[in-house]
């Protein structure tokens, strides 16, 4: 992974120092909350329902062991002993006190971390497929690339205060995992005819309000260009985008009211007009950073047969847990964090250091984050799958889930969310333990639930095969459900399928909507390929059939 | 007498502002709608002019002015509004424009100044009742950046390719 020089050191130290000091002037009364605000939220913290909320940026979602270790160490320290993983690769703590935090960011300076740009607007944690380097169709891996972005969005001096957040992400392969369409920039590496690299560079998707699919503005963009054609984007934007409404802000707005075209031209322009002075890559600062991300220094093994002789908790778990590796002899393993009854997404410190340890012995120290708010140890060896099944069970964080019905996304909702109109972990458990079965649960195969507490979307909804939105209505929590979305390769929003519905009558809506997919599938169709093929109308029909009257 | 922050240092400021009590030959920024409302007067000001321009103005408003202008002022109508820093960055690179290149208006506060003197911004006018011993130490609060930029902050792309050509030369 990438290593800090003593120049990101010492900038991270001064960013602290700096926020040290505006802290301090809040405290002292010389700086009002409204004047703080912005300034704290650049360094990620939020003033949340009940406590501030910290957001400490994972960077594509990539942590050493000892930097897991620390982040138990701080959960334990400055909070409630327990962290929460979202949907950017990013690890939210939900009860640090105020005054606290510019020692929980020094704390994380001390293991190259930082909470820098994790909320406000500007340019946020860019993110990055999560099996980025072990892909056997990988074009080529993102994480560098990523890095490189890191590095020249991090206190941009004319980006820092943009019309809205804004968010990059890039991929590697077709099937892209990082949900890059729904960014507001995605990044597609891509290598051309004469095996030149470079990106596909699509603006202006995003989800929250008036979800929006990318535009592609550029079909090949040579990797050099990169930060200068980034730049010209972000000009544009920055100078064109909407102030005066913060829900006309982001940058799809500005996509679709020039139009794609134009929006396009006007990029070119910039970029053209910049040219002498816009950073360009210089193949030996790419390489610098390539090579942080070598392939590890794997053994040369074969397959072997790991299931052999185990029991059929074993084979469950190998089967939804673990995942093909591109060198022989490895696999890589999800760790869930998706145990029924726990909130989705949440890990104990006890739990943070034992992973980081296990992770020391069989994955060569490093954890990642998907976006679907699970861990994964990239390389395992095949030989130790069975160990480390026993170890993360014991640890909770075994259950056999991954890609099923039960591995869902929600955002924190009402329980800590202040803009939330109502709960979704509450309503997570209420589906977990209606789908507490595992048999039944690997019947339906692959579906995919995301929850989201308002339109802001947190939880993706739009992009889940159902989604699920909290609504407020009369003062009450209430639900409205939309079935068809999809985050991976082909990304398409879901629909809404009618009325929305009481929380209690959320569960059995989805039972119905699974029994639909199993009177109607062929033999292994998934469950998004039959609602593509037979449409949404026997599912609508069935989700309503008990409550006709529903408001 | 104003003080404004010059290069990196709290000098007074020789300059007036529209409206101000300019003595005749004195340096006079002028807010763009007056200096087109009379360019003949303002082309025979006998002493050193500027130009004021709001957020939302564009660099090509002043193509044909350039010339003449000693120093563009750019308007931050508060710390939020990002605009500016850009407008800044097209003022040096494309169009050009060596001379004094100010932030003003109630956005220019000490926690914005280092950001402004990274996009071109060599004179900074402070917010009223902004401290400006703070935001002269503000301006020194980071030696390294990750961007190129116009201030004295050494760029860390720059520091790391001279290493690597020491390195690889020697
Ligand atoms: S979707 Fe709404 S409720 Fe959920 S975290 Fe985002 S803003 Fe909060």
């Amino acid at each position: 992974m990438y290593q800090y020089d003593e120049l990101d050191q010492s900038f991270i130290e001064q960013r602290v120092a700096e926020f040290r000091d505006q802290t301090r002037r809040h405290l002292a009364g010389e700086l009002s909350e409204e004047e703080f605000r912005p300034l704290r939220l650049r360094n990620g913290l939020y003033l949340q329902r009940h406590a501030p909320m910290l957001r400490i940026a994972i960077p594509y979602g990539l942590l050493s062991s000892r930097q897991l270790t620390k982040l138990a160490d701080i959960t334990r320290h400055y909070d409630r002993g327990y962290g929460h993983f979202t949907t950017r690769q990013n690890l939210q703590l939900n009860w640090p006190q105020l005054a606290d935090v510019p020692d929980i960011l020094a704390d994380l300076a001390t293991v190259q971390m930082h909470a820098i740009q994790t909320s406000g607007n500007c340019i946020r944690n860019v993110t990055a497929d999560h099996l980025a380097g072990i892909n056997p169709e990988e074009v080529d891996d993102p994480r560098p690339y990523c890095e490189i972005i890191r590095q020249w969005a991090t206190l941009h001096p004319e980006f820092t205060y943009l019309p809205r957040k804004f968010k990059i992400a890039v991929t590697g392969v077709k099937e892209d995992r990082a949900a890059s369409q729904v960014h507001d920039i995605g990044l597609h590496l891509q290598r051309a005819a004469n095996g030149e690299l470079g990106f596909t560079v699509l603006v202006g998707g995003g989800l929250g309000r008036a979800p929006m699919i990318g535009h592609v503005i550029r079909e090949f963009l040579p990797v050099p260009e990169l930060l200068a054609y980034l730049e010209a984007i972000l000009r544009v934007y920055n100078r064109h985008g909407r102030r005066d409404n913060i829900h006309k802000a982001r940058i799809k707005v500005l996509v679709k009211s020039l139009g794609p075209a134009r929006f396009r031209e006007q990029v070119e322009d910039e970029w053209r007009a910049g040219r002498d002075h816009a950073p360009r890559l210089l193949p030996q600062q790419i390489e610098r950073v390539r090579g942080c991300f070598r392939p590890q220094p794997y053994e040369s093994l074969v397959d072997i047969d790991a299931l052999a002789g185990r029991e059929s908790a074993f084979l469950a778990w190998h089967r939804y847990n673990t995942r093909a590796h591109r060198v022989p002899g490895y696999r890589a393993v999800f760790v869930s964090l998706k145990a029924h009854g726990e909130v989705p997404g949440d890990m104990t410190a006890h739990q943070m250091e034992s992973l980081a340890t296990l992770a020391e012995r069989v994955s060569f120290g490093l954890i990642r984050v998907t976006h679907a708010q699970n861990l994964l140890l990239a390389d395992v060896r095949q030989s130790d799958l069975y160990e480390v099944w026993r170890k993360l069970a014991e640890l909770g964080l075994a259950m056999p889930n991954i890609g099923t019905l039960t591995d869902m996304i929600a955002c924190p909702g009402l329980d800590f969310c202040s803009l939330a109109n109502a709960g979704t972990l509450g309503l997570a458990r209420q589906i977990q333990t209606r789908f507490d079965d595992l048999d039944y649960l690997y019947d339906l195969g692959e579906i995919e639930i995301k929850i989201s507490g308002c339109m802001n979307g947190c939880g993706h909804h739009h992009v889940g095969h159902i989604g699920i939105l909290g609504v407020e209505k009369r003062g009450e929590e209430w639900y409205q459900l939309t079935l068809g979305g999809s985050a991976n390769g082909f990304t398409a929003l879901g629909e809404v399928i009618g009325p929305s519905l009481p929380r209690d009558e959320v569960a059995g809506a989805i039972e119905r909507i699974v029994e639909t997919y199993r009177a109607e599938r062929l033999e292994s169709e998934r469950f998004i390929d039959t609602l593509r093929r037979v449409g949404l109308k026997p599912f609508r029909e069935r989700a309503y059939a008990t409550h006709p009257e529903a408001a | 007498m104003r003080h404004i922050l010059k290069r990196r240092e709290i000098l007074p400021d020789d300059w007036y502002h529209f409206g101000e009590d300019a003595p005749v030959d004195g340096a006079l920024i002028v807010p763009l709608a007056e200096l087109r409302k009379d360019p003949e007067r303002w082309r025979n000001w006998s002493g050193k002019l500027g130009v004021r321009l709001s957020v939302d103005a564009s660099y090509d408003d002043l193509t044909d002015a350039l010339a003449r202008l000693s120093l563009v002022a750019v308007e931050f109508p508060n710390a939020g509004d990002g605009r500016g820093y850009s407008l800044g960055r097209q003022l040096r690179d494309a169009a050009g424009f060596r001379g004094e290149l100010r932030a003003v208006g109630a956005g220019v506060r000490q926690d914005q100044v280092f950001l402004m003197s990274r996009c071109g911004f060599d004179s900074l006018e402070l917010a009223p009742g902004e401290d400006l011993e703070a935001a002269r130490r503000a301006l020194h609060r980071y030696d390294v950046a990750y961007q190129p930029g116009s201030a004295a902050t050494s760029p860390v792309v720059t520091i790391r390719m001279q290493r690597y050509f020491s390195a690889n030369t020697s």
